[in-house]
């Protein structure tokens, strides 16, 4: 099985959707002639033309509400954000169009809005943040954060087979930082089915996107002192795994949940009043959560690292959870 | 590229060269009655309280919403908005279901889930607004987009305001669509008032329509209590779009002869201007022509104006024996399965 990079794996499988599906087209800024901004599409006009690999103007709001119409008209788009930050100009389309239609006039709307999001690179407050949360409040929206090169490929075939407006999220500073076996054949990871990245039974870290690495770097630090943490990694926060993180707070009784968007009114919150409502009495220490403070993501190095949650951050917090 | 000023329409010949026979216009008429008739019933349903929520027509609006609908082709789809009920009406909608839908009722097109004109019958090829204006041009940006990828020879229409016009969706749409030329038109229902806000504090140019030459494509202006003049652009418009002549911004300048919503008693209005527009009635207008030019009676007018009150009778009728939605389907229904999407136009 080929090694790939995780963003070569959504380069594969996007490829792959288009070979396989007409339908499929992708739009957005500099996605064509310059491949996008991170070159996810590189190569994809030569292969699939200038109708199905569309350079668009600076339009955030035509892209999404574009990416509408042809869904409703039979198409299935893919909409690259040059940064997951723009999506804010695309607001309306997703959350008073595309999430709604559905519910008011019965007419599917399968679209994938591609998000490249996190932080880690000096990017400042508008090329680095994470949205996921805001869109998580929206009913009509699904949401896919994957972690893993793997399920970058399976969970993109999923978002663009599924018959609602997806919002992929992939995070920037996974690109090129992990590799992973990611098989040649297109197949597709389920959402809303969470997989356990890391095994353990002392306490359970329940988290996403880059933030899965994060806490394994942390959970791997504390195993040398014998405590052997799980990372349970949720792979799509709407629809989120409820059960098998109910199962896992069971079992282990401490719970950790982590997130790189800002603390307040983050999906973390959502989790832990889940865990409060269902898990009560299973639970040996109260529910955690490692968040960035509630500012907008900070430029300068020294300041973006004390935003973004670091493994040492998560290491403290494991070990306050399994003293407990 | 400076906006075109249409001329009214004259003679029936030049309507017969327009493509529409005596049939067609008095179809044309009849769905002008209809949608009247329909919003004059939602207001006596309204203050009956039977309309939930608020509650708005298109009164004034009729001629400019029916020339542009008979325009369409069969295929061809658009987003009206809530002073197109004569959009609606034309593409088939069956009066019942708009009649349910104004009381919430499971028969209406959103089952209850939307109210008002936000609703649209999608195998009519038409697709519900939503209230912020003017969201759907990018929509229909996109479903133009959709047919230019295809080769199909359709056109989308979608709808605005002049006071949405306004809104940067609006500049978004039509810049893209001129950048990649697609098949689209763009219709203005210049009803010279947003709420209560004026043209001039709208927008500071004379038309809308001068816009379309800073995208590259055509802007007409056209009078929008004339179905038959509106009728002609429109279809001029569409079919240029079809064979491959890009996107038109037909500015229909029109009435509104009541206020924004049955709420508002539109003391901003200058009651000159509410005289003027009672002179300029779509509906009068086009029964004077059809009268002088094609052989209206007094017995013909009779016939289709107790037919039209028979159709509503029973619309409201059967609208009224439509059960309102069962709670308990309400959070079934927010997100597709994948046979949702086995539908005509998905496939």
């Amino acid at each position: 099985m080929p090694e790939l990079t995780y963003i070569q794996a959504i380069s594969d499988g996007l490829r792959q959707e288009m070979r396989r599906d007409q339908r499929v087209f992708l739009m957005g800024e500099d996605v064509g002639v310059y491949g996008g901004a991170f070159k996810v599409s590189l190569g994809f006009q030569e292969e699939f033309g200038p109708w199905r690999v569309i350079d668009t103007p600076l339009s955030e709001t035509a892209i999404v509400g574009g990416a509408t119409g042809a869904a409703l008209m039979g198409m299935r788009p893919v909409a690259e954000m040059q940064f997951a930050d723009f999506i804010s100009c695309a607001w309306d389309h997703l959350v008073t169009v595309a999430a709604k239609q559905f519910f008011r006039g019965r007419t599917p709307v399968p679209i994938v809005v591609r998000l490249p999001s996190g932080g880690g690179f000096s990017g400042g407050p508008f090329h680095s943040q994470n949205p996921e949360s805001s869109f998580a409040h929206i009913p009509g929206l699904k949401i896919v954060c994957p972690a893993t090169p793997h399920d970058a490929k399976g969970l993109l075939a999923s978002a663009i087979e599924d018959p609602n407006p997806v919002l992929y999220f992939e995070h920037k500073h996974l690109y090129r930082r992990i590799k992973g076996e990611v098989p040649e054949e297109r197949y597709t990871v389920p959402f809303g089915q969470a997989n356990v990245h890391r095994e353990g039974e002392d306490a359970v870290v329940v988290t996403w996107g880059a933030m899965v690495h994060t806490a394994t770097d942390a959970a791997d630090e504390l195993a040398k002192e014998g405590t052997e943490v799980e990372v349970l990694d949720l792979r799509t926060l709407i629809p989120w795994d409820r059960e098998k993180v109910l199962e896992s707070v069971r079992r282990t009784s401490k719970v950790l949940v982590l997130h790189e968007d800002t603390r307040t009114g983050g999906f973390g919150g959502e989790i832990a009043a889940t865990i409060a409502e269902e898990a009560f009495e299973d639970l040996d220490a109260p529910v955690m959560r490692v968040a960035a403070p509630d500012t907008p993501v900070p430029f300068s190095p020294p300041l973006e690292k004390a935003f973004i949650p670091q493994a040492e951050d998560v290491l403290q917090a494991l070990e306050e959870l399994v003293a407990y | 590229m400076a906006v075109r000023e249409a001329e009214p329409v004259g003679s029936l010949q030049e309507v017969k060269e327009a493509g529409l026979d005596r049939e067609d216009l008095l179809g044309m008429y009849r769905a002008m009655l209809i949608t009247r008739g329909i919003e004059e019933r939602g207001h006596i349903l309204y203050k009956q309280g039977k309309i939930p929520g608020s509650f708005y027509t298109g009164r004034g609006n009729e001629a400019a919403a029916v020339g542009v609908g008979s325009a369409m082709g069969p295929n061809d789809v658009g987003t009206p908005l809530h002073r197109d009920m004569g959009v609606h009406i034309t593409r088939g909608v069956d009066p019942w279901r708009i009649f349910a839908q104004y009381m919430g009722r499971e028969g209406g097109p959103t089952r209850g889930r939307d109210g008002n004109v936000h609703m649209a019958m999608p195998e009519l090829g038409l697709h519900p607004m939503v209230s912020h204006l003017p969201a759907m041009l990018p929509v229909a940006t996109g479903m133009a987009l959709a047919f230019k990828i295809r080769n199909e020879k359709r056109v989308a229409l979608g709808w605005f305001g002049e006071g949405a016009a306004a809104r940067g969706d609006a500049h978004e749409a039509m810049n893209m669509a001129g950048v990649r030329q697609l098949p689209i038109v763009f219709v203005c229902d210049n009803n010279q008032w947003a709420y209560s806000t004026p043209t001039y504090l709208s927008f500071p140019v004379e038309h809308i329509a001068d816009r379309a030459a800073a995208y590259g494509f055509d802007g007409v202006v056209v009078d929008g209590t004339d179905v038959l003049a509106v009728y002609r652009e429109a279809k001029r418009a569409i079919e240029k779009a079809r064979e491959g002549g890009g996107p038109t911004l037909l500015e229909c300048l029109t009435l509104r002869m009541e206020g924004h919503a049955v709420h508002d008693d539109a003391f901003y209005v200058p009651k000159e201007m509410f005289e003027q527009w009672a002179a300029q009635d779509p509906i009068e207008r086009f029964r004077s022509w059809l009268r002088d030019h094609a052989e209206l009676t007094d017995e013909e007018d009779d016939e289709i104006a107790s037919s039209v009150k028979r159709t509503l009778n029973s619309a409201l009728e059967q609208a009224d024996e439509s059960p309102l939605p069962d709670p308990a389907g309400l959070e079934a229904g927010v997100y597709a399965a994948p046979e949702d999407l086995d539908t005509p136009h998905h496939k």
